[in-house]
């Protein structure tokens, strides 16, 4: 067995299960009664961690890469980008639910049509009037057309240059979801503050090493253009 | 011109060569570890969502009911696991399962009260001088807090005017101050600075006047838990749950109006009168429904909380929307 097939047949589904489990653990809480007595808050807030811890993480692959030479991680990074758009869903669903839903009224019934249109109806509005609601929903927004496009297909539609400058979004959508995460806390920013230092930490690598090679490239063009 | 020779490092701190030749490996180990350690961390944090419903203490004797309390017809008390397992107690930590996992270091015996500022009887009262005359009541009330979750709690205490005579406010005082405990060695939480430590909280004289406002000591016919703010918390039940200042040390009548904490932590949000107001939404999110704890579809929020017969009379002509 090559090391390819071990991460291609071994590695990559036992870290595809791993990144179930949150979920998993998630319904095993909630049915077994080992969230606290509002649990509804408690599926809203994890759904909603795991989704920010699980970007950080693919943002994390690229700097991880470089630093160790581990060209290998890449093959992860998809699967834990879709798993961050993932588990946006499920928060988004959840708030959907729990926080929108739960607070209609039901003039037709709660299965009718008027219900539907109620509902998004209020979603609408909630989004359009709590900032940081407008800016959650911006974060999970981003993540959709990367989602979309993280097919191998895609990238040969759009060509390499195109599909990364396009994948770029997701340090866009990891900058709203951490304001999303601050905006929404009471008083105790810690845990928001900690997620901004570790987005500022694998943005500002990207940054530092974008900086880098346009200096490594300045330097290595000739002082004399050359004759045509 | 002197050189000197350099302190020599002595040869036992030289790194071991096999180790300076795999550093990088050893460098990949610590971050790996470190990496497992946030992991199990993080892990840990979301497996502890739930808190520890308190166990079950002293009977209160003498507990008398009150007309003042909702009647069961009316509205289903919540359960003692879901008072005592769900808490803003920001003292024992922020999470809501914190003050029931942790609370339980707190002592409340021996506890006194520091009576203080415009009143004729200052001094330091125990529990016992508090108590002595006082009958107990059950006192059934809905529990609304500012974060739009709800609880229907039946307290056990007395009046507050109780204490209030006792102690003989003078004309000069207008407001009453009540702070809670701090306790650097029992409480984790107050090690960061969430709110400015001591927890103030302050309510109009006449508010505190009022036969709704209680001094809770106890919880369905018990003891009151550690995590609910023993021995001795104020509930004033028109108002956001954050007013109900818990463990209370001290109780200072002024003449200025008290600078809660809330308040002191961010104006916009919090005011002093904080009296539950469906019209009037927090900066952040509305106010207009909560979520009873227990249920899933979201109840409409009531003016001062369902109290508005018996305390709008108290803000006859304040402007509720500047005043919140």
């Amino acid at each position: 067995m090559t090391t390819q097939h071990v991460l291609r047949f071994v590695v990559k589904p036992a870290v595809c299960a791993a990144a179930l489990g949150p979920l998993a653990w998630l319904v095993w809480a909630g049915l077994t009664a080992n969230l606290s007595v509002n649990p509804l808050s408690d599926l809203t807030n994890e759904t909603g961690l795991w989704a920010l811890r699980f970007l950080a993480i693919s943002l994390a692959i690229t700097p991880l890469r470089r630093v160790t030479g581990w060209n290998w991680v890449i093959r992860f990074r998809r699967m834990l980008g879709l798993y961050a758009f993932f588990y946006g869903v499920l928060h988004f669903l959840v708030y959907t639910i729990a926080d929108r839903f739960a607070g209609l009224d039901f003039p037709d019934g709660m299965a009718s049509w008027t219900t539907a249109r109620n509902l998004a109806a209020s979603v609408g509005e909630d989004i359009y009037k709590r900032p940081f609601i407008t800016i959650g929903f911006t974060a999970l927004m981003l993540m959709l057309p990367l989602a979309i496009t993280s097919t191998a297909g895609w990238i040969r539609r759009l060509g390499g240059k195109r599909w990364n400058a396009l994948h770029r979004l997701a340090y866009v959508s990891g900058i709203a979801a951490v304001v999303h995460y601050y905006w929404l806390v009471k008083a105790d920013v810690r845990s928001p503050l900690l997620y901004a230092a570790i987005m500022a930490v694998l943005l500002g690598a990207r940054v530092y090493w974008a900086r880098m090679k346009a200096a490594s490239v300045a330097r290595s063009a000739p002082a004399v253009p050359r004759r045509a | 011109m002197l050189i000197k020779k350099p302190a020599d490092i002595p040869y036992s701190e030289v790194t071991d060569h096999k180790l300076y030749v795999n550093r990088r490996d050893f460098i990949r180990a610590a971050a790996g570890v470190a990496a497992a350690g946030a992991g199990v961390v993080s892990i840990s944090e979301t497996l502890f969502a739930a808190g520890q419903p308190a166990p079950h203490g002293r009977k209160l004797d003498g507990v008398k009911k009150s007309p003042l309390s909702l009647a069961p017809e009316q509205e289903k008390a919540n359960t003692w696991d879901q008072i005592t397992s769900y808490n803003n107690y920001y003292e024992f930590g922020t999470d809501k399962d914190s003050p029931s996992l942790v609370a339980n270091k707190l002592k409340t015996e021996p506890w006194s009260v520091q009576v203080e500022g415009e009143c004729a009887k200052r001094g330091s009262y125990s529990l016992d001088d508090i108590l002595k005359g006082v009958a107990l009541e059950e006192r059934i009330y809905r529990h609304r807090c500012v974060e739009a979750w709800s609880m229907v709690i039946p307290w056990v205490g007395f009046p507050i005017s109780e204490l209030i005579k006792k102690a003989e406010p003078t004309a000069k005082a207008k407001f009453i101050e009540f702070t809670t405990l701090v306790d650097y060695a029992t409480m984790p939480g107050v090690r960061q600075p969430v709110l400015r430590w001591p927890y103030v909280e302050g309510l109009r004289l006449d508010e505190a006047m009022h036969p709704l406002a209680i001094l809770a000591v106890g919880l369905y016919g018990e003891v009151l838990p550690k995590q609910n703010g023993a021995p001795l918390r104020l509930v004033v039940p028109w108002k956001y749950g954050f007013k109900g200042a818990k463990s209370i040390v001290r109780i200072r009548f002024t003449e200025r109006q008290p600078m809660n904490s809330w308040q002191e932590s961010a104006p916009q949000e919090y005011g002093f009168y904080s009296n539950v107001n469906p019209n009037v939404d927090h900066p952040r999110w509305s106010q207009a429904s909560e979520r009873r704890i227990g249920e899933f579809f979201k109840r409409k929020t009531l003016m001062f909380n369902g109290y508005a017969d018996q305390v709008q009379g108290l803000y006859a002509g304040l402007d509720l929307k500047k005043n919140y």
